[in-house]
């Protein structure tokens, strides 16, 4: 192929060391009645503290496969994953995952049940320190409010921010997301993105994102991993902590997005390659 | 076309607070009333008692259909006496105990199902053998192996709660959602805690629907069996004082030993079950 990089010796610098979360090399199958399909090929990736690392790629790059990896939900057929040091084998609250459906929160628990129930169940806290606490997140993103209230009765950018609070109250090493915002509509979604970066500055925690849309990737994090689709391989990886929400629109951030697209789509220099993309599968979308 | 000759100008208008219009207002009386479920179904059973005792006068034969008011007094007697009373109480003594253990066997069976293989085909199996089968054709088979007992009714009551019950669990476990269930285990959870913190409450509605089921059949089968052969060791419950009155030809108190029947039914279905549902699956909103 035209990459002109071998996927895993893009990162595999000497600070391998210090990294948070290191995924070496890691391949992922899964299984369908008929046959198994490899998910990712020798994936390398490292994420220091306080990254907001993206992985982004189009529908089929196993990106959702790998975040699930390093939640200890799947286990890869080569390679390994360690979080500080330590492998995963086993899902575990020291990485919290922030789903995009709506059902990851238990509809019989009330707002702040829901997020004492991850500090109980995980048994991290007793039920009074899990109250304080939990009150203390629902705070930091604005639903103290709503506290007693059922997830039935919320709107989606109100349990996306339930569902984060209670990631962020687990105070895990990791912070994976699998395309949170992705359900949302376009107005929450932005505003959910904001609000995200807001807690990052405030608390500093490190972030896994997966994502199908540029503009997402480039906005919410500061290094974006590009996969390429059937199976999943490292393509390149791009720094973006000079762009914001302030930022779209912008000349630089428009370069970037169209350096990002093209890599993924492998276009090369030529326009008429353009008809042939598959344009259903990566979502711009503001 | 040129854009700067269209009549339709852009305009900008600053919003006053809206005062002259209520953003809610409450609903009619008659409206309101007519939400109240247990009214609606109260006027649905008082129509047809006026049915029945319109019938009853046309057909004029005691024998045959006591009228609604001849009916309400015999019941109003068996009541006042106790003998009624004591009939139901001896059923439903019965009733609870096999429904109890019929429950407990079913959880058994369907976490068993959830954890493993094994437990899956054993269970598939069983429902499959079992669910079909009537529990009256097993009391003549319970009888010549418990003898003419409790433990007998007991025996058919378990078979006809169990198989319903498991069945609905299992389909309630089952269709809990992936998510749900990564999120439980993301915490920590495994094994008996993920079941009994996540899968049981997100699978409630189903349980419930399961229960409702086991309830309305162990209730059928117990009069049932009581009918076929009667008495727990001398004393008859609820079927038997149906299968005795009929005997004697005393119609009207057949008609009340059945609107019992018929009274606990919906005073279980209305009070207990829909109470339930009422402080969970419908304050969640997993059910509407």
């Amino acid at each position: 192929m035209n990459a002109p990089l071998q996927g895993h010796t893009v990162s595999k610098p000497t600070t391998a060391a210090q990294a948070l979360l290191s995924v070496d090399k890691v391949s992922l199958e899964y299984r369908t009645p008929q046959r198994v399909v490899r998910a990712t090929h020798q994936v390398s990736f490292d994420i220091d503290p306080a990254d907001r690392f993206v992985l982004l790629g189009p529908s089929g790059c196993g990106k959702s496969t790998l975040l699930k990896a390093a939640a200890g939900f799947i286990q890869p057929v080569e390679g390994e994953i360690r979080l500080q040091g330590q492998r995963v084998d086993a899902p575990g609250p020291d990485r919290i995952v922030v789903f995009q459906e709506f059902d990851q929160l238990p509809p019989w628990k009330t707002v702040k049940q829901n997020v004492m129930f991850a500090l109980l169940a995980s048994k991290t806290l007793k039920r009074k320190e899990a109250e304080e606490r939990a009150l203390h997140y629902l705070e930091k993103v604005g639903l103290a409010a709503f506290a007693d209230a059922y997830p039935h009765t919320l709107s989606g950018g109100m349990k996306a921010r339930v569902a984060i609070a209670r990631a962020l109250a687990m105070q895990p090493k990791i912070l994976l997301m699998d395309e949170p915002f992705a359900a949302l509509d376009a107005l929450s979604r932005r505003k959910m993105q904001e609000e995200l970066l807001l807690l990052w500055e405030e608390v500093r925690f490190t972030l896994l994102f997966v994502t199908h849309s540029i503009e997402e990737a480039l906005v919410v994090g500061n290094r974006i991993l590009l996969l390429s689709p059937h199976p999943g391989r490292v393509r390149a990886q791009v720094h973006s902590h000079q762009y914001d929400l302030h930022s779209l629109g912008g000349e630089a951030f428009q370069a970037s997005a169209r350096r990002i697209h093209r890599l993924l789509f492998d276009e090369g220099q030529s326009p008429q390659s353009e008809r042939e993309l598959d344009f259903a599968d990566i979502r711009i979308a503001y | 076309m040129s854009h700067s000759s269209s009549p339709r100008e852009e305009f900008e208008v600053v919003l006053q607070p809206l005062a002259s219009v209520p953003l809610e207002r409450e609903l009619a009386l008659g409206q309101r009333l007519w939400q109240q479920g247990w009214l609606r179904k109260s006027l649905i059973l008082i129509l047809l008692a006026i049915l029945w005792e319109a019938v009853a006068r046309y057909q004029n034969n005691d024998l045959l259909l006591p009228s609604f008011l001849q009916t309400s007094h015999a019941l109003y007697d068996g009541l006042l006496s106790g003998e009624l009373l004591g009939k139901v109480w001896i059923s439903l003594v019965v009733l609870v105990k096999g429904y109890l253990i019929g429950i407990v066997l079913a959880f058994a069976l369907t976490t068993l199902a959830v954890s493993t293989q094994f437990g899956r085909d054993l269970l598939s199996t069983l429902t499959s053998m079992f669910n079909p089968l009537p529990a009256i054709a097993l009391l003549p088979l319970a009888l010549l192996w418990f003898g003419l007992g409790q433990n007998s009714l007991i025996f058919v009551l378990v078979h006809s709660v169990l198989w319903a019950l498991a069945l609905n669990t299992y389909a309630g476990f089952l269709g809990v959602s992936e998510t749900l269930r990564m999120a439980g285990r993301n915490y920590g959870l495994k094994g008996m805690r993920l079941v009994l913190f996540i899968l049981i409450p997100a699978a409630l509605p189903s349980i419930l629907a399961g229960l409702k089921i086991g309830w309305a059949f162990a209730w059928r089968t117990l009069i049932a069996a009581e009918l076929v052969f009667g008495a727990t060791s001398g004393k008859g419950g609820l079927g038997w004082y149906i299968f005795q009155n009929r005997n004697e030809l005393y119609t009207d108190k057949v008609f009340a030993g059945l609107a019992v029947v018929i009274l606990i039914g919906l005073l279980v279905e209305n009070l207990v079950f829909d109470s339930l549902e009422r402080v969970t699956v419908k304050r969640w909103g997993m059910q509407r």
